[in-house]
């Protein structure tokens, strides 16, 4: 197992570097740069002088390969660089932000995964009755709908119906626990309706098959309860699947909150995001494309992990 | 056995004088299965009754309803799809179709247990031995964990399994399959039931393995006053164990009575088919196996009149009419109209048919196989271990000739079959093929060596394309490698699918239309149509019903003397290899243990493996069964990771000394031409 996990960490370095190469490149294939936006954003004549001078002050007139070795220099000695559009540290600008769309995300993956592992245990076991259907309608709807749009519905609705409108700036979790959640719920449930859908589907057709099973027949012939039935032998087993959807599903949940936060303004990763690309922030977005490379692979490493402690058969395999 | 009534603190049943009233009895059963394309009458009217203390053997092949009258009296059948839509189940004077839902889980596993077939797939994989086995204890009993945990470690101990403490911390999967079903067997046993059913509790597993199941299972109802349904395909099974038999065919009782009758005096032509179709050990080999023709009728629409009558020899006119299952004395009934003319069983005219055999140039010679097989072991410093899958394996087959190659899972036989196809590359030795060696030929030569090198393999369900018609599946090898055009190859597949006992209109079907037997004949089709020297069949016949058997191996046989083709004979069953091989070799974790001509090896078997292995083969008849002593073979079979020293053998042969630990036997000619690999012959 420790093993295992060594070498699954050796390999996630390729996949990082592949990551890092590609963003890299694609930055600076698409045309134009900060310096542009900057300058021109201001109005009035920029020179070309001007130009290549905050060019050179950015190190974007080097050579790329040049470019790309000091940005590795960089990232392995932990130095992110500065951002190029406001000048200070990106670790300082991820910094700020990063707890919010944690807590988001985290609060959107708790609520979810609570509602959906019930909601589609039960549509498997009433399977085909009205109560699956209804619980079908449900998470269709979620995979259908997109969290901004949902978004900006949650809010019209707490607008016109509560007359409650998202604060300019949140309460910091610390200093009201109970204030801080009652304004991030909303965002979270808006992201997180979809991945309680994919969730809900997935432990659904995952039980009613573990309950075609010989073994659940075994357990049924030994005369245990119905109930037993369900949580000892069927669900333990149909959570085995589930368990990599939470996993995979939790990075494209962070991707869900890119737009999620527009709306809500809150001022997170996501937020962050969307200023560095339309700001042409290079090191800004290659820092935060690597950070969500290195959630998306650790979610991974970790699913796999949790296979081992929950499937006897890949402990002892 | 004190202890555990000590602890248990019940009675076990006692079996009353002259009891007459059974303990459960299954009157007039209906069950029905909604299918996509329409209703299924599985089980149409059936009734039968187990007393207390006796066994019965619910015998019939697949399809015929045999398990789905059992689910039924556990109340398990698939829901909704399934469902008892008449009769009645009476276990001790209760309709358990009347019972509460609730009620009717009180009596399961306590009242009534049920084992079921396939040990690998019946325990929950991700809970332990210990865990599974409590449950009933905790559930029916109101053990505590302690108590649970102490009944379970002796439960453990009285089904044959060492160092129960530690095992009970262990998980499905660190199991062998015969421990599995060892450990099914504990549950089943774990509140004491009144009743076992056993649901084809050894068909998964081997021949020596089974015996030791079978052994246990009657011991212990035996010895603890447990009542047996046990249901099964093979006659063979039951004949040593059972009191009572009762024949299912398409859904209904064919024939019921005392074993001993029913397999000495048959009353329905179907149980008489059955009886002669299997391949026996204890009788001389005749030239073609009996066989019932034809297939059972699909249930979704029944023939009118008797079932068996499509495919019953003595049909008769008034066959037309549906036959009741009637009583015919000596506690015999039968749902024949004939019943009482019915022949005995006798054994079929055994005329010798010229076994022709070429002698002259081998056509195969295997010298000195290897193939080991490197499999990264777990652990923090990992490494590797060897398996030696196949170890030394040498023989020759001449045209025309078959070669059987017997022995468990796990001893090689499939491993050295696919290095003679090469699908897989030796690590040592030679393979001669008509005098070219297969490891060194070119790539090219090998393309044209391999139409001559054909394969059948086991499973005729996933062998074969299902989105290919038979016609297709045929054509193929005819159009690509032997350059048949559209036309010319119509006509080859028309041929071949008269030779293989097709209709030629089946060229259009595809695989899921057709039955196991069928889809094994399109997969022989497709052998033949490279018009091959040699075939390599692989367990050919182990996945079909008895009566399918005898067509396919009488298929084989014919085709062989018709067209002088080679086979190798891959099986685990000696009664089939028996009828079709010349010679056999038997194999063991790897190596050979004895190569002989057949008559011979039946005859005066001179290994203690081959011995063990006819010795554990059941026989369909009660009277030589019961008469012989228990088996003797002990153990399982080694880890092939860590194999014994010296003799692969040793640790499970009755006649080992230490000196067999010590020396790896050679196969050394003990008789003329009789091989046998063991120091102490």
């Amino acid at each position: 197992m420790l093993r295992y996990a060594a070498r699954r960490i050796a390999l996630m370095v390729p996949t990082l570097l592949g990551v890092a190469l590609l963003t890299f490149v694609m930055l600076r294939i698409v045309p134009g740069d900060v310096v542009e936006v900057k300058l021109r954003a201001d109005g009035g004549y920029v020179t070309q002088e001007i130009i290549q001078r905050e060019r050179a002050r950015l190190g974007l007139d080097k050579p790329l390969p040049v470019q790309f070795l000091d940005w590795m220099r960089g990232l392995v000695t932990l130095d992110l660089g500065n951002s190029m559009w406001t000048g200070r540290p990106v670790a300082e600008e991820i910094g700020t932000r990063i707890g919010l769309t944690i807590q988001v995300a985290l609060m959107a993956a708790i609520i979810s995964v609570l509602i959906a592992i019930p909601l589609g245990t039960i549509s498997a076991l009433f399977r085909d009755t009205w109560i699956d259907y209804v619980v079908r309608i449900f998470t269709i709807a979620g995979l259908a709908v997109p969290s901004f749009w949902l978004g900006m519905l949650t809010l019209l609705l707490l607008l016109t119906v509560f007359h409650w409108s998202p604060p300019v700036t949140y309460t910091p979790f610390f200093e009201s626990p109970l204030q801080n959640m009652s304004q991030l719920i909303w965002p979270a449930l808006a992201v997180g309706y979809r991945y309680a859908a994919v969730v809900a589907r997935m432990v659904r057709s995952s039980i009613i098959e573990v309950m075609r099973e010989d073994y659940i027949r075994t357990a049924r012939a030994k005369g245990v309860f119905e109930r037993l039935v369900v949580s000892r032998h069927a669900m333990r087993n149909a959570l085995l699947p589930a368990v990599t959807v939470v996993g995979l599903e939790f990075a494209f949940l962070i991707g869900g909150l890119v737009v999620t936060e527009q709306v809500f303004n809150l001022n997170g990763i996501g937020r962050l995001f969307v200023e560095a690309v339309s700001r042409n922030d290079f090191m800004l977005i290659q820092a935060l494309v690597m950070l969500l490379a290195v959630v998306f692979v650790t979610m991974n490493l970790l699913v796999d992990m949790l296979y081992g402690v929950l499937d006897p058969r890949v402990r002892h395999g | 056995m004190t202890k555990l009534l000590s602890l248990d603190a019940m009675t076990p049943p006692k079996r009353l004088a002259g009891e007459e009233q059974p303990l459960l009895s299954v009157e007039d059963l209906r069950v029905e299965f909604a299918t996509s394309r329409g209703v299924v009458r599985a089980v149409d009217g059936v009734s039968w009754s187990v007393r207390a203390g006796e066994t019965l053997a619910l015998v019939g092949e697949s399809g015929c309803g045999k398990s789905v009258s059992a689910l039924a009296v556990m109340r398990l059948l698939a829901k909704p799809v399934g469902r008892v839509t008449g009769g009645r189940i009476l276990f001790q004077g209760r309709d358990l179709l009347a019972l509460s839902e609730s009620e009717m889980r009180a009596r399961r596993g306590r009242e009534i247990a049920m084992i079921f077939q396939e040990p690998m797939t019946s325990l929950n994989p991700v809970l332990t031995i210990g865990t599974q086995l409590a449950e009933p204890l905790q559930i029916h009993l109101g053990m505590s964990d302690a108590q649970a945990r102490a009944r379970s470690v002796e439960l453990l101990g009285l089904v044959g399994i060492a160092d129960a403490e530690r095992r009970l911390g262990q998980y499905p999967h660190q199991f062998s399959g015969g421990m599995r079903q060892r450990v099914m067997i504990a549950i089943g046993l774990a509140c004491n039931p009144r009743l076992i059913i056993a649901d084809e509790p050894t068909t998964a597993l081997d021949v020596t393995i089974q015996a030791q199941i079978l052994e246990l299972m009657k011991d212990l109802s035996r010895r603890l006053g447990i009542t047996l349904v046990i249901i099964t395909h093979n006659l063979g099974v039951v004949a040593r164990y059972a009191d009572r038999v009762a024949v299912m065919y398409a859904g209904r009782i064919a024939e019921e009575g005392p074993a001993e009758r029913v397999f000495a005096t048959p009353r329905h032509p179907y149980t008489v088919g059955l009886l002669r179709s299997v391949p026996r050990l204890d009788r001389a080999r005749g030239g073609m196996l009996e066989t019932i023709e034809g297939l059972p009728p699909n249930l979704l629409a029944p023939p009118s009149g008797c079932r068996f009558a499509p495919r019953c020899r003595w049909r008769q006119a008034a066959c037309d009419a549906d036959p009741v299952l009637r009583p015919i004395g000596d506690g015999q009934s039968a749902a024949c109209h004939f019943a009482e003319a019915m022949p005995p069983p006798a054994e079929p005219a055994s005329t010798e048919a010229g076994a022709m055999r070429h002698v002259g140039q081998p056509l195969l010679t295997v010298k000195g196989l290897k193939k080991h097989f490197h499999v990264p072991l777990r652990g923090f410093f990992g490494g590797t271990a060897t398996v030696k899958a196949a170890d030394d394996v040498s023989f020759t087959i001449g045209r025309g000739e078959t070669l059987g190659l017997v022995g468990e899972s796990g001893c090689g036989k499939t491993t050295v079959g696919r290095v003679v196809l090469q699908l897989e590359k030796a690590t040592g030795g030679a393979i001669l093929f008509d005098g070219e060696d297969l490891a060194t030929v070119s790539a090219r030569r090998m393309k044209a060596l391999r139409t001559r090198i054909q394969v059948i393999f086991q499973d005729p369900f996933s062998s074969l394309n299902p989105r290919m018609t038979v016609g297709g599946t045929i054509a193929e090898p005819l159009r690509k490698r032997r350059g048949f055009g559209r036309a010319a190859a119509q006509d080859r597949v028309a041929e071949l699918l008269d030779q293989v006992g097709l209709l030629r209109d089946m060229a259009d079907r595809y695989p899921h239309q057709l039955s196991g037997g069928q889809r094994q004949r399109v997969g022989i089709a497709r052998a033949l149509a490279m018009e091959p020297d040699f075939i390599v069949c692989d367990e050919p016949v182990s996945a079909l019903d008895v009566s399918i058997q005898g067509q396919i191996v009488n298929l084989l046989a014919g085709l062989q003397a018709r067209l002088g083709i080679a086979y190798l004979f891959i099986a685990h069953d000696l009664a089939v290899v028996r009828h079709l091989s010349h010679r056999i070799v038997v194999m063991y974790l790897g190596r050979v243990m004895e190569v002989a001509d057949r008559d011979t090896l039946y005859a005066a078997p001179l290994h203690p493996y081959t011995k063990a292995l006819l010795d554990a083969a059941p026989i369909p008849d009660p009277a030589v069964e019961r008469a012989r002593a228990p088996r003797a073979l002990k153990g399982e079979l080694p880890s092939p990771l860590a194999p014994p020293t010296g003799c692969v053998f040793h640790t499970r042969c009755p006649i080992a000394g230490p000196e067999c630990r010590a020396e790896v036997p050679s196969l050394r000619e003990v008789r003329p031409s009789h091989m046998a690999a063991c120091i102490k012959l």
